[in-house]
């Protein structure tokens, strides 16, 4: 039988929920036997092939990109995961979100300290190659179904490893007192 | 000797001093009914509801309810439970908690309980309301994104001559805590520490503190709240 998919990337996040999942150490080694990675930027594979049964999904929707991306895991993979409190809940790219888009724009395009007197025609990026910024950072259950969520700044790696193993075997997932932090 | 009064909770024989409320009540048997707004000492307000229990049938603030003789008193049920996960949940939405960006991160009452309840995601929508940061005064400052109007700095925190410093402006959900900075303005190194540790979210904070305590030494970060208080009595 061929081993369980899981897919991951990282919208509006750092890349440390996925730094956090290299945290697992030498289990990595058991992981490899355990699972098989489609698309992720772990390998670099671009595109979905085929339909996923894990999707780990990192960071939040602050630009019309990261909706396309997310919708299309729903649609490639069966089960959806969010990892991070970036995705849970928008995490420190949503400290915006109280700020109107204009103003943030203006901030780090018109008055910003590095970029103030190199910017004197005051344009703001509006290219079409260019995804358009959204009014507020989105947690990725508030714009497609999610079916878990490890939080965490970042997620224990204990936490993602407990997930991982439970997803793929049917077990029931373990979840000491220490590895559910939302810092 | 004080007049001893005897109830149940969830089954459980207690006794308990005449005049005590539910929560210290409790506590004393070893059992932990979750508080937000209660200060042991402080006169009870009941403004957070966590503390719901049932009383012969009926929810009722354990933090404002004296023992009586004979009460049955349900705490830990899944209906109770989920009635804390609501309040929890609604917490967290309705401010603006970026714990992983939070000095109080570990010893927080707040994301102590969403821990102790295993909260991974709260099913309301995020409101991301604008709330106002104010940083005049010269120990402390109050960052009112993470405010659960709980009343407890309302209600203890006064300067020497028993004015007090902070209060609450506006209503419903509109109502905000101000400063009186004038009288902040003369608070001690300690007043502030007091201030701080008053606060069970991370709203009122020292200056110049940032954080101190490393990951892992935390108060929260290997017990869950409460667990102190039953592991006192078995």
């Amino acid at each position: 039988m061929s081993k369980p998919l899981v897919a991951t990337t990282s919208l509006a996040g750092c890349f440390g929920c996925h730094m956090s999942l290299l945290d697992i150490d030498d289990r990595i080694l058991e992981l490899i036997d355990l699972v098989d990675f489609s698309k992720s930027p772990v390998n670099d594979i671009k595109e979905f092939t085929q339909m996923c049964d894990i999707g780990i999904i990192e960071g939040g929707c602050c630009n019309s990109e990261n909706v396309h991306v997310l919708k299309d895991f729903r649609k490639n993979c069966k089960i959806l995961v969010s990892l991070g409190e970036c995705a849970i809940m928008g995490g420190l790219p949503a400290l915006r979100n109280n700020i109107p888009i204009k103003e943030c724009l203006e901030e780090a395009y018109l008055k910003g300290p590095s970029t103030r007197n190199a910017n004197p025609e005051g344009i703001l990026p509006n290219d079409e190659e260019l995804p358009i910024i959204l009014d507020k950072v989105y947690p990725c259950h508030e714009i497609v179904k999610i079916d878990y969520y490890l939080p965490g700044c970042p997620p224990r790696a204990d936490l993602i490893w407990n997930a991982l193993v439970a997803l793929v075997t049917g077990d029931e997932m373990k979840l000491p007192y220490e590895v559910v932090k939302f810092d | 000797m004080n007049e001893k009064i005897k109830f149940s909770i969830d089954g459980k024989e207690c006794t308990a001093d005449k005049g005590t409320n539910l929560v210290d009540a409790a506590k004393a048997n070893g059992i932990y009914i979750p508080t937000l707004c209660h200060l042991e000492g402080v006169k009870p307000a009941g403004s957070c509801r966590i503390c719901n229990v049932k009383i012969n049938g009926r929810f009722m603030t354990a933090c404002t309810t004296e023992v009586a003789q004979g009460m049955v008193i349900e705490n830990n049920t899944a209906e109770i439970q989920e009635l804390r996960n609501i309040i929890v949940e609604t917490l967290f939405v309705s401010g603006n908690h970026f714990c992983p960006a939070c000095e109080k991160s570990g010893n927080c009452d707040l994301q102590a309980l969403g821990y102790r309840f295993k909260m991974m995601v709260p099913r309301f929508p995020y409101e991301f309301e604008e709330k106002l940061v104010d940083a005049e005064s010269p120990k402390i400052f109050i960052d009112r994104n993470r405010c659960i109007l709980c009343k407890r700095c309302v209600r203890s925190i006064k300067s020497k001559d028993g004015k007090s410093i902070f209060a609450i402006k506006g209503r419903g959900h509109k109502a905000m805590i101000n400063i009186d900075h004038e009288l902040a303005n003369r608070m001690t190194d300690e007043e502030a520490q007091n201030a701080m540790d008053t606060c069970p979210v991370g709203s009122i904070l020292r200056k110049e503190r940032g954080y101190l305590d490393p990951i892992g030494r935390r108060k929260f970060d290997r017990q869950p709240i409460g667990s102190e208080i039953e592991q006192a009595i078995k």
